[in-house]
């Protein structure tokens, strides 16, 4: 099976006090159609920059990232926009939601920008889904935090992307809010038959996942089985 | 396009959220306000100028030595002009055994058809508007015939071969002052009677003219027909041709508001600059969101597009509306204060503001555009990461020099508009300097000082672009405001020192050498002051170096009728008040020069050091022009186009020439004089004088209106500057307060903040609103100018009552506010 996405040598170099650091170092790894993948690690040790990398929002110093069977490596800005646009959807620690759009109108902003007809429709679904059907026509800011990062989920899912990427998406949240999000999560995850890959530091997440990826000072260590 | 849809949708929502109100109002504003002054000038400068043709009786006046082609008249008819004829000419009057020579004009029912004739039933009676022209076997004479042939009203004159009735006393008539060389006394007659009188025959002299009067578009456009077909020795004036004097009032009092919608569009320009880079601060997570979710670099930008075009097109046309309906009200409301109706304004402003407002909007909205769309989705992840600097330098280069174009197209006035421009531009680049040279300063005060000082100097380096960006904002708003302030107040005031109250009224010519010692005493024994009189040598201009002067060279008919005609010289040693060297320099002791009037050296192609010779009485002299002047016709001094030095002009015969003030009631020194000089011509510019200081009345009027207009444009780009930093300074108060800090702490670290933005701002702009006002007072409008230290403390204390106070206002609404709402809301 190709796998949805594959890191080769993977290598982020900074200057940082003068010096060359290489915030990921070497990394090589693939993720299959159907998994779930946590990446874990001490604060600082280069998770967000992987995910950075592997969703092609980042240019690597060294190595490649195919997703979805595209080199990125190989692609402009715009290859790699076309690439997230077909295949990824993100969650993040912080929300990131518009805030001069309603929670509706945030969750249709990729079917629209797609293209897709009946984007009223397919979101208002899925923020019922996400248990927000009274709260469609909300600002962001009107919201809590907890029902914020529902809707970001609802607006990662509404596209059934083939990968889903998530960084800390519990960060910001209490161990209850949190759980449930995760809980949500995994259950689109499956609905959609999606691939799930996120950063988080909360074991209770990571033993949920089929395979957890260990990161330490930018390198991968030993990769733990389920 | 399936962008055009999704990019009109987010400008609905946008809208709607209220993400684009700043910048839709500051638009809004900003074409109402440049609209609203525009339309306003725009009628008050056509309603000066219907003011002004008053004096001529008409719109526009042919003249003519023969009786003027009938086409004129059925055109002018045909264009809905009306059109009446007159004649000129001199005769006898007679009465009893004595008789005078007079100007006698003759009129045509609805004569005349600007402006007014007034009437009186005899010298002292008070004077009214007549119902019609002289009825047939009447006529009406000037005071000067009243008292040479000592008339009352109800006397037979005779004239030509027939007797008419001395009817009314004429008081004010146009023909008084349209031609101040006509000498005699004056009379109005009806046309129709003129045949009767059998004083016309061929050969005799005769001035006949065509007055033509209407709607004013259809006024210019006859002109320009007419003016291409005009036959030879046919003359076509308005108002500014036939007066200087008229014609210097109506360019200055043009300026005057040009400045002051320019002062408008300054305003307007940077409240839509800064509400632009709110727009373009607040749209980088948008951006970054759009890439991240897989919109194309191009496709964030057309969208971004589509929602700025959209705001701006929105904002623009309801701008304009506003501006309209805003001079309407505003137009009915000076009607009522100034008393002259307002003619209606073109369409054409209005329009104009929009397009500036949609213009300014791109320049400033789509170089960050350009920049924007390149935002790295990476800024999902990491916040601190801004737009690639640098990357619209060439189209901010653009976008301003388009704004100068357009700056310059709305002030219809290029030398005016550039040295605002320039201004401008300089004022930026200076205050931008000075603000960055003062945050180290003011850092090296530092230590030791209270932590509200400390924390209010730190934000200030905090966010060292910013602060650049609000103290040049407002040093431009502020300098605006100024100039139309103070420095409005100081050229209205040095205009009207021009012409004071006791301004000359009456002019003496024709004096005779050995007159003028005794006409001199008896003004002063009546009138108490002693006016200086100038020696006249009547001349002729025969070759420019050398070369023989030809009328038919001369395309521009003006040129034509002055080389024709004789000219007359003066000669002094010392240059007379009201007259400044703009080339050259003033006669030395002792050399043989010519000083010559830049206006009319411009006219006739004279330059510096040209030699002209002049023809005077059939002797002929040459001499070197060696200075050029500028002259101020509407002070009503005596002016000459030609100075010569005494060496050259003084063995000339010559006659003398003054001016004085005749105060009201005064009439009898006029009477004496005549009878005493009966050679002497008595001139009266009263309606004149009166006219144009009628009109610096106006436009002084008009401008305190126009200034309230600029103060609430002042007011928006204050605000427009403060809340440029508004959400930053949320998230630190909330910080701030949860960090313990108390009310009065982060209440005194904000006034030390905005106190020194205002600071810097207000002395940026009292120092620019100055030399603006200097460099406007010499170069534009020819005015001199004392600089007013009030400026500096009214700049300084705008700028901290204003910029302290609105900002200590918006701080104090975000300290109601419990810290946890105001951090949610930047969530
Ligand atoms: N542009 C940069 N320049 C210098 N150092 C950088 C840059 N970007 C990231 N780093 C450093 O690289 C390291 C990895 O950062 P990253 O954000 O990937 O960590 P993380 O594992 O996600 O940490 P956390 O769990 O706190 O989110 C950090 O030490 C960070 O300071
Ligand atoms: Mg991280």
């Amino acid at each position: 099976m190709r796998p949805i996405v594959e890191a080769i040598g993977l290598v982020k170099q900074v200057v940082s006090d003068g010096r060359d650091l290489n915030i990921v170092d070497n990394i090589s790894l693939r993720v299959f159609p159907g998994e779930s993948v946590a990446i874990v690690g001490v604060s600082g040790s280069g998770k967000s920059t992987l995910l950075g990398l592997l969703a092609g929002l980042d240019t690597p110093s060294a190595g490649e990232v195919l997703l979805d069977g595209e080199n990125l490596t190989a692609l402009d800005e715009d290859g790699r926009s076309a690439v997230r646009a077909r295949a990824v959807g993100f969650v993040f620690q912080s929300f990131q939601l518009l805030p001069a759009l309603t929670a509706l109108e945030n969750v249709m902003l990729p079917l629209e920008l797609a293209g897709a007809r009946e984007a009223h429709r397919a979101a208002a679904a899925l923020l019922d889904r996400v248990g927000l059907a009274d709260r469609l026509n909300h600002y962001p800011k009107q919201l809590s935090g907890g029902e914020q990062q529902r809707v970001a989920i609802a607006r990662a899912f509404v596209t059934r992307p083939k990968l889903l990427l998530a960084d800390e998406p519990t960060g910001n949240l209490d161990a209850a809010t949190g759980s449930r999000i995760v809980e949500l999560m995994f259950e689109l995850n499956r609905e959609q038959g999606a691939t799930l890959l996120l950063v988080t530091h909360d074991e209770s997440i990571s033993s949920r996942c089929h395979r957890t990826l260990r990161l330490a000072a930018g390198r991968l260590l030993a990769e733990a089985p389920a | 396009m399936n962008d055009l849809g999704l990019g009109l949708r987010l400008l609905a929502r946008m809208l709607r959220a209220g993400e684009l109100t700043l910048l839709a109002i500051a638009l809004a504003l900003a074409v109402a306000s440049m609209a609203t002054v525009a339309l306003f000038t725009d009628r008050t400068r056509l309603a000066l100028e219907q003011e002004a043709n008053r004096l001529l009786g008409a719109d526009l006046v042919f003249t003519s030595s023969r009786p003027l082609d009938a086409e004129l008249l059925r055109e002018a008819r045909w264009r809905g002009l009306n059109a009446i004829s007159t004649l000129s000419f001199r005769s006898m009057v007679v009465r009893a055994n004595a008789s005078h020579l007079a100007e006698i004009t003759a009129v045509e029912p609805g004569y005349p058809l600007r402006g007014s004739t007034r009437i009186s039933a005899g010298r002292g009676s008070d004077d009214r508007l007549p119902s019609a022209i002289p009825e047939a076997g009447t006529i009406w004479g000037d005071e000067r015939l009243v008292g040479q042939l000592d008339l009352r009203v109800g006397d037979r004159i005779g004239l030509g071969n027939r007797d008419f009735v001395l009817a009314a006393m004429l008081t004010q008539d146009p023909s008084l002052t349209l031609s101040v060389l006509g000498l005699g006394p004056r009379v109005v007659m009806a046309r129709a009677d003129v045949e009767s009188t059998g004083l016309i025959a061929p050969g005799s002299r005769v001035v006949h003219r065509l007055l033509v009067a209407g709607e004013r578009a259809a006024v210019e456009s006859y002109r320009t027909w007419a003016g291409s077909r005009l036959p030879q020795g046919v003359r076509l004036e308005g108002v500014r041709d036939a007066r200087p004097e008229i014609r210097g009032a109506l360019e200055r009092a043009e300026r005057f508001m040009s400045l002051a919608a320019l002062a408008a569009v300054a305003l307007a320009t940077v409240a839509v600059m800064l509400a632009a880079r709110r727009f373009h601060d607040r749209q980088l997570d948008v951006c970054a969101m759009l890439r991240c979710l897989g919109a194309s670099q191009w496709r964030v930008f057309r969208l971004e597009l589509v929602q700025l075009l959209g705001v701006g097109a929105l904002a623009s046309v309801a701008g304009a509306v506003l501006g309209y309906l805003g001079q309407a009200v505003l137009g009915q409301w000076l009607t009522a204060v100034i008393g002259i109706g307002l003619p209606q304004p073109g369409l054409g402003a209005a329009l104009r503001a929009a397009a500036l407002g949609l213009v300014l909007m791109l320049s400033f909205g789509l170089p960050p555009l350009l920049s924007l769309r390149r935002i790295p989705a990476l800024r999902v992840l990491r916040r601190e990461i801004g737009v690639p600097a640098a990357a619209g330098a060439g189209a901010y280069a653009l976008g301003g020099a388009c704004v100068a174009a357009l700056v310059l197209w709305h002030a219809g006035d290029l030398r005016l508009g550039s040295y605002v421009l320039v201004g401008c531009l300089a004022t930026l680049l200076a205050a931008a300097m000075l603000t960055w040279g003062s945050l180290r300063l003011l850092n090296a005060t530092r230590r030791g000082a209270g932590v509200s000082w400390r924390y209010g100097l730190a934000s200030l380096r905090r966010r060292p672009v910013a602060t650049v960006w609000q103290v040049v904002a407002l040093s431009l708003g502020l300098t605006a405001v100024l100039t139309l302030t103070l420095i409005r107040a100081d050229l209205l005031h040095a205009w009207q020192g021009n012409l004071p109250a006791d301004a000359p009224n009456r002019f003496l010519v024709n004096i005779q050498p050995d007159q003028s010692a005794s006409l001199r005493e008896i003004l002063r024994a009546r009138l108490g002051s002693v006016p200086a009189l100038y020696p006249m040598v009547r001349a002729r201009l025969v070759a420019i170096n050398g070369n023989a002067v030809d009328a038919n060279r001369y395309a521009e008919d003006r040129a034509r009728r002055l080389v024709e005609r004789e000219f007359n010289l003066s000669w002094t040693n010392d240059l007379p008040a009201h007259n400044r060297i703009s080339a050259g320099a003033w006669h030395r002791p002792g050399s043989s020069s010519l000083s010559v009037e830049e206006g009319i050296a411009r006219t006739l192609g004279i330059r510096l050091g040209d030699r002209l010779t002049y023809d005077v009485a059939g002797a002929r002299f040459e001499a070197p022009v060696t200075s050029l002047r500028r002259v101020e016709w509407d002070s009503f001094r005596v002016n000459f186009f030609v100075i010569g030095s005494p060496e050259l002009l003084a063995g000339q015969p010559s006659t003398y020439i003054t001016s004085f003030h005749l105060p009201p009631g005064a009439a009898a020194v006029v009477n004496e004089l005549i009878g005493r000089f009966p050679n002497v011509v008595v001139i009266d510019v009263a309606a004149l004088v009166s006219q144009v200081q009628e009109m610096i009345e106006q436009v002084s009027r008009a401008l305190t209106f126009i200034f309230v207009f600029t103060v609430a444009a002042g007011i928006l780009v204050l605000y427009a500057g403060i809340v440029s930093t508004h959400d930053e300074r949320v998230r630190e108060v909330a910080i701030m307060r949860t960090l313990g800090a108390n009310r009065a702490q982060v209440l005194r670290a904000h006034a030390t903040e905005f106190g020194l933005i205002g600071a810097l701002a207000g002395l940026f702009a009292a120092a620019a609103a100055s030399a603006l006002g200097y460099v406007l007072a010499i170069n534009v409008l020819g005015l001199p100018y004392r600089s007013d230290p009030m400026v500096w403390g009214l700049g300084l204390l705008a700028g901290v009552l204003g910029v302290g106070g609105a900002g200590l206002f918006l701080t104090r609404r975000v300290l109601a506010t419990p810290p946890l709402t105001s951090l949610r809301q930047l969530a």
